[in-house]
């Protein structure tokens, strides 16, 4: 392909073309299709056993029960619905320590963890529990080694995620899980990122606790749900309290609606797996086919134990967020302080070792099920302009491109 | 997060992008911030004999606030002497550019980066013609 000087030789797109699939993801139209129904028409509360309306919602609800199943191969009495991976997260965390603290008080997990898993910690450190905070190698994979020796004759609990939300690095969740099973530690795993991307069969997978989210794979916001395991039988202490639904771990109504909506989602995804991730990872490298033309440009996150869905990429000598700015008809994230609310640079790629300028000039591509070729093209090329534009304007690519090597320059802090 | 209307403008033409010659001795460098914290402006100024800045270029890595912030500076500093220059300030810049209070430190960087630019032409050019009115000997009348 010639590098044509067409500024406008892919036509810019009505709406920003979307490649932040890993912050959210549209419903598909087939789920929402299911869904409608159960706001207007089958409304019963499915706790409602005394009548149709209910029986009707409470059918929906255990068939969608079964389709979450499905795609993981758990059973259905080891699901309990959630407002989302952010809940499952907290009430797998607080819930599991509450409930075995007589057994132990130290709880481990990851640097690179989702806050929902951080901040969970965080807080039940402030209760008195202690908890360990592993560190990443540079590629974002724990190092199992170190994982083991952080467990002791007091842990109650481990909890690694499945597939990392920035980068996409695939934690090896089977070999971990064995290790906390020789221990006799809980292992909780955050998978909201991993159903329906990387296969996941409970059946043999040694994991404790699993969350999972709906949003993340063209289901609605707002519902999610938790595994528990029957066997051997894990217990836990309930978060939200009110009407013992959900054998008592999750009370609460049950949204019939967004159940349904989950349920088809992990349905669909059953199918669409493989076929998906085939189309994606094409995507994914002509992605990185393009952005590999410019220079001084690096992939945060190991090159083989990634999901194919993610991106990550530093731009070096060019800011996050002016970034960003430039490439107004992509819709991206980037792990840039400028863009975070607390002005802190991505803590995930800071985990993994890597420079606050590096963190600073990362960008997160992530690909989806309906990402075309055409979305591929557009973003290179806006990519290349900006990057090109922008570091014409910046005085660190100015000296380096002089020979001057950065780390030796004596910067005042402002 | 919403940018202004001047804040896009900056960022989409930005004036004064360069660098002046290395060896060109009548020009004042300022560089502040820090990669680690994601803003580094460079500023330059052209300083002519009556001490008068003729012309600023800049260069920025940061965000479009800071690169508006900087750009904004170079238009602003031009035909203003040192003394002038020096007295802009970050509220200037930020009120003209109606940034957001988590934007306040680009502007502030730019008024430090005036600063450095100024200090190092007059550590090059002492007693210049950049005639400082403070060095004006007071009034002796006291001193009967």
């Amino acid at each position: 392909m010639s590098d044509t000087r067409q500024a406008q030789s892919t036509a810019r797109p009505a709406q920003p073309v979307y490649l932040d699939y890993a912050a959210t993801t549209p419903v598909d139209r087939r789920v929402a299709a299911k869904m409608v129904p159960y706001l207007t028409e089958i409304y019963g509360n499915p706790a409602s056993r005394s009548h149709a309306y209910g029986w009707a919602a409470d059918e929906a609800v255990e068939l969608a029960r079964e389709q979450v199943c499905a795609l993981i191969h758990a059973d259905p009495r080891e699901i309990a619905w959630t407002s989302g991976a952010t809940e499952s997260n907290n009430l797998a965390i607080k819930g599991a320590a509450h409930f075995y603290k007589s057994k132990g008080k130290h709880l481990v997990t990851v640097a690179t963890e989702h806050k929902a898993v951080l901040d969970s910690m965080r807080e039940l450190e402030r209760e008195g529990f202690e908890v360990t905070v592993l560190p990443v190698l540079p590629s974002g994979l724990l190092d199992h080694a170190v994982f083991e020796a952080a467990l002791r004759p007091d842990t109650v609990l481990a909890s690694v995620m499945y597939v990392n939300n920035e980068t996409g690095v695939i934690q090896d969740v089977s070999a971990l899980g064995a290790i906390c099973r020789a221990k006799g530690v809980l292992f909780h795993v955050d998978a909201a990122q991993a159903a329906g991307k990387v296969p996941i069969d409970l059946a043999q997978l040694p994991i404790d606790l699993m969350s999972l989210s709906a949003h993340k794979i063209y289901g609605p916001k707002g519902i999610g749900a938790l595994y528990v395991r029957r066997k051997p039988r894990v217990r836990l202490e309930a978060q939200m309290h009110g009407g013992g639904h959900e054998r008592g771990m999750r009370s609460g109504t049950l949204p019939a609606h967004q159940i349904v909506g989950m349920g088809e989602a992990f349905w669909l995804a059953r199918d669409t797996m493989d076929a998906d991730n085939a189309r994606i990872q094409s995507l994914r490298d002509r992605l990185w086919a393009g952005f590999q033309k410019l220079d001084a440009v690096v992939l945060n996150g190991d090159e083989t134990q990634r999901a194919v869905q993610y991106l990550n990429v530093s731009f070096n000598y060019v800011e996050g967020e002016s970034l960003l700015m430039g490439i107004k008809g992509v819709a991206v994230s980037s792990g840039s302080a400028c863009t975070s609310a607390s002005l802190e640079p991505s803590y995930v790629l800071r985990a993994m070792g890597r420079s606050d300028e590096l963190a600073h000039s990362s960008v997160r591509f992530s690909i989806g099920r309906f990402t075309t070729e055409q979305d591929i093209d557009y973003a290179i090329e806006q990519v290349t302009q900006v990057v090109t534009r922008l570091r014409a304007m910046s005085p660190l690519w100015d000296m380096v491109q002089a020979g001057v090597d950065l780390s030796t320059i004596q910067w005042s802090e402002h | 997060m919403a940018y202004s209307d001047k804040v896009v403008d900056h960022y989409e033409n930005p004036r004064n992008v360069g660098s002046f010659e290395a060896d060109d001795d009548n020009v004042g460098t300022g560089m502040v911030g820090a990669p680690a914290c994601g803003d580094v402006m460079r500023l330059q100024i052209r300083v002519n004999a009556q001490g008068v800045i003729e012309d600023a270029k800049f260069k920025t890595y940061g965000c479009g606030s800071a690169i508006a912030s900087s750009s904004l500076v170079t238009e602003w500093v031009r035909g203003r002497t040192l003394d002038e220059a020096l007295a802009i300030k970050n509220s200037d810049i930020s009120e003209e550019l109606a940034l957001p209070p988590v934007k306040i430190h680009c502007s502030i960087l730019a008024e430090d980066a005036i600063k450095a630019a100024v200090a190092d032409f007059r550590s090059r050019h002492p007693a210049g013609a950049d005639t400082l009115v403070s060095e004006q000997i007071a009034c002796a009348s006291s001193t009967r």
